[in-house]
């Protein structure tokens, strides 16, 4: 008589009343079901929604990990900043430490708690009242949410917005796999747009740097996209820095490399669409590259507000901000993107295209990748009808040239 | 009711709730999403809705007869301009600062679309009494889900109700602010009507499930 026996014994007593659907979510979520489907032809395919999800949430703890600690260091950096003193990043030598563990850990988990904790009791009782099974959908959303936050947002806010973000991104809907919104970006837009003194600006990004602001130990936490965008000067900046993610910024979207082994995996799973991450960044690019054309015919003056960042190299545009983050791990979420295939290159180009765009002409949102995601993610049904229209016209007009 | 028979009532009681002008009906949306981020700017305009759409009501009503039915939405158009203008006129007379606020959506009661479709569907074919208490019911109906969406709005986005602080100050940080709450900037923003909106048409059909529709 293990926890596997007392489970389904649990799921037994309960079954055909309210609370069966909490008490079904328990025990499938720790272990294979007891029963085997009855009756009816039906194919076996390892690739359910659990192991799309699990993927998708082993593909995202590296970069949780790497935000914990470097929640720490950047507390610590900008703390020995305000002294004078200036810190080289070493991965072993002062990144990977003890200390820098415990401030992060202590910053970042009670996010991910949070996070799951609210989201979860919300799909419960949702499924409790609809009678439908609890979905896997959240556990991707709850580990995304922590990811795309700064480490000190307050966690009321948190949890008031992830309840909104479930509730009316995904359940007025009718639950996963029918939202139109990616709810990870839609907890986020109610963020930014909600509290937005605790989402953007030059404070919120370092542990601590709130409370400090205007005492004698204030610590400045800028990101460096913020920077760009207030024109100001970056000196010192080390590209190698922003690559590997020693740099403020959003908890889990800083390391590039990570991101960037996170989408090797996803690609190699086939759990993510290649082509819209690929198709993403080229939209970045090309955007990137049209910026850089404008200032180099002269069009826009250095008195000009957008010259900071329009004068970015294209390039740099991939490791600023978190476009790559958005690109592999949100662009990607297959209940809201693009279905076919042609209708995915267009959907991530837009998607870069338009990340860029807001990110330049928009010095309040400087972030403008959820903007631009969860846009397009309303035109997605659309490029795909469009899309399966323009193949349907091909085939008829194939099929009357035979006839005639 | 000694006043009114049973029929006559429900003139007034069926816009309130199962036939309401917002919420069943989905007209008037643009002026519930515009103006109600303070709650004196939602009772305000649901009072000039209240008087626009009674008195029209009985005019269309008493001409319902000799207005040939060619022309009848000019006719209409009409009765309405000049009924806004007197609103709009008293407002900036008596209350300049509201008047503002509201700007142009008190003109804009003209292209209400519950106005004109009380007029068509109602004054049009029903008797001046009928018609009277027919548009105080729409009216109400939909002053009644401006002053519900007015109010939370006002209350959690800026933390006041009629301009009173009911939750503290939130720069000196008392009351409710001193534990760390803030106020929600996206209830000041038109899409939170529209979800507001939206949970209150919620809970009515999910409260009666004769109102879904297929």
């Amino acid at each position: 008589m293990g926890l596997k026996s007392n489970l389904h014994n649990l799921k037994e007593k309960y079954k055909g009343t309210k609370m069966a659907p909490a008490f079904n979510a328990i025990h499938t979520f720790l272990y294979l079901p007891n029963e085997t489907t009855h009756g009816g032809t039906h194919i076996k395919a390892a690739d359910d929604l659990k192991r799309t999800m699990n993927t998708v949430i082993m593909a995202l703890v590296p970069c949780l990990i790497f935000g914990i600690f470097n929640a720490g260091y950047q507390h610590y950096a900008a703390v020995d900043a305000a002294a004078g003193v200036i810190r080289e990043a070493s991965l072993f030598g002062n990144f990977l430490t003890w200390d820098n563990f415990v401030v992060g850990a202590w910053t970042v988990l009670p996010l991910v708690i949070v996070s799951y904790g609210v989201g979860l009791i919300v799909e419960f009782i949702f499924a409790v009242i609809k009678g439908h099974e609890v979905e896997e959908g959240y556990l991707v959303t709850g580990m995304l949410v922590p990811l795309i936050v700064p480490v000190d947002i307050p966690l009321w806010m948190l949890a008031v917005a992830v309840i909104f973000g479930v509730v009316i991104g995904k359940e007025v809907f009718g639950g996963t796999g029918m939202n139109i919104l990616n709810p990870a970006l839609t907890i986020r837009a109610f963020l930014f747009f909600a509290y937005p003194t605790w989402m953007s600006g030059d404070k919120v990004w370092v542990h601590e740097a709130v409370e400090r602001a205007g005492t004698a130990d204030a610590i400045s936490g800028e990101t460096i996209l913020g920077a760009y965008a207030q024109n100001s000067s970056l000196a010192g900046i080390d590209y190698m820095d922003m690559f590997f993610g020693y740099i403020p910024g959003s908890v889990g979207e800083t390391s590039k490399l990570l991101i960037i082994i996170g989408a090797l995996f996803l690609i190699f799973t086939k759990v993510g669409s290649w082509r819209i991450i690929v198709s993403t960044l080229i939209g970045a690019l090309t955007m990137g590259l049209i910026f850089n054309g404008v200032v180099d015919a002269g069009w826009i003056g250095e008195s000009s507000k957008f010259y900071g960042l329009m004068n970015v190299p294209f390039w740099q545009h991939l490791i600023i901000g978190s476009i790559l983050f958005g690109a592999v791990y949100m662009a990607t979420d297959p209940v809201t993107a693009s279905q076919t295939n042609k209708g995915k290159w267009i959907y991530g180009f837009l998607i870069g295209f338009i990340s860029i765009m807001i990110r330049v002409f928009n010095p309040a949102y400087p972030e403008g990748v959820f903007l631009a995601i969860l846009l397009m993610n309303v035109f997605a049904p659309t490029i795909d009808h469009y899309v399966i229209q323009g193949n349907v016209k091909r085939r008829m007009k194939r099929l009357k040239v035979k006839t005639a | 009711m000694g006043l009114l028979s049973k029929k006559d009532a429900k003139l007034i009681t069926d816009p309130l709730a199962d036939n309401n002008p917002i919420t069943i009906q989905v007209l008037g949306i643009c002026s519930a999403l515009a103006i109600t981020a303070e709650l004196k700017a939602s009772l305000v305009m649901g009072i000039a809705v209240l008087f626009v759409l009674g008195i029209g009501n009985v005019v269309i009503s008493l001409m319902r007869n000799i207005i040939p039915s060619k022309i009848r939405i000019i006719v209409q158009l009409i009765v309405v301009a000049a009924l806004v203008i007197i609103v709009d006129q008293v407002l900036k007379a008596f209350a300049y600062e509201l008047s503002k606020t509201l700007s142009v959506f008190v003109g804009l009661i003209i292209t209400n679309c519950i106005i004109m479709g009380r007029f068509e569907a109602f004054a049009l074919g029903n008797g001046p009494w009928r018609s009277f208490l027919d548009g105080i019911g729409n009216a109400l109906g939909y002053a009644v889900i401006l002053i519900i969406v007015g109010f939370f709005r006002e209350l959690l986005g800026s933390g006041t109700l009629f301009g009173i602080p009911v939750l503290g100050d939130p720069i000196e940080k008392t009351g409710v602010y001193s534990i760390g709450y803030e106020n929600n900037g996206f209830m000041l923003m038109p899409p939170m009507a529209l979800i507001i909106v939206g949970l209150i048409i919620w809970v009515q059909r999910s409260r009666n499930k004769a109102l879904i529709e297929d």
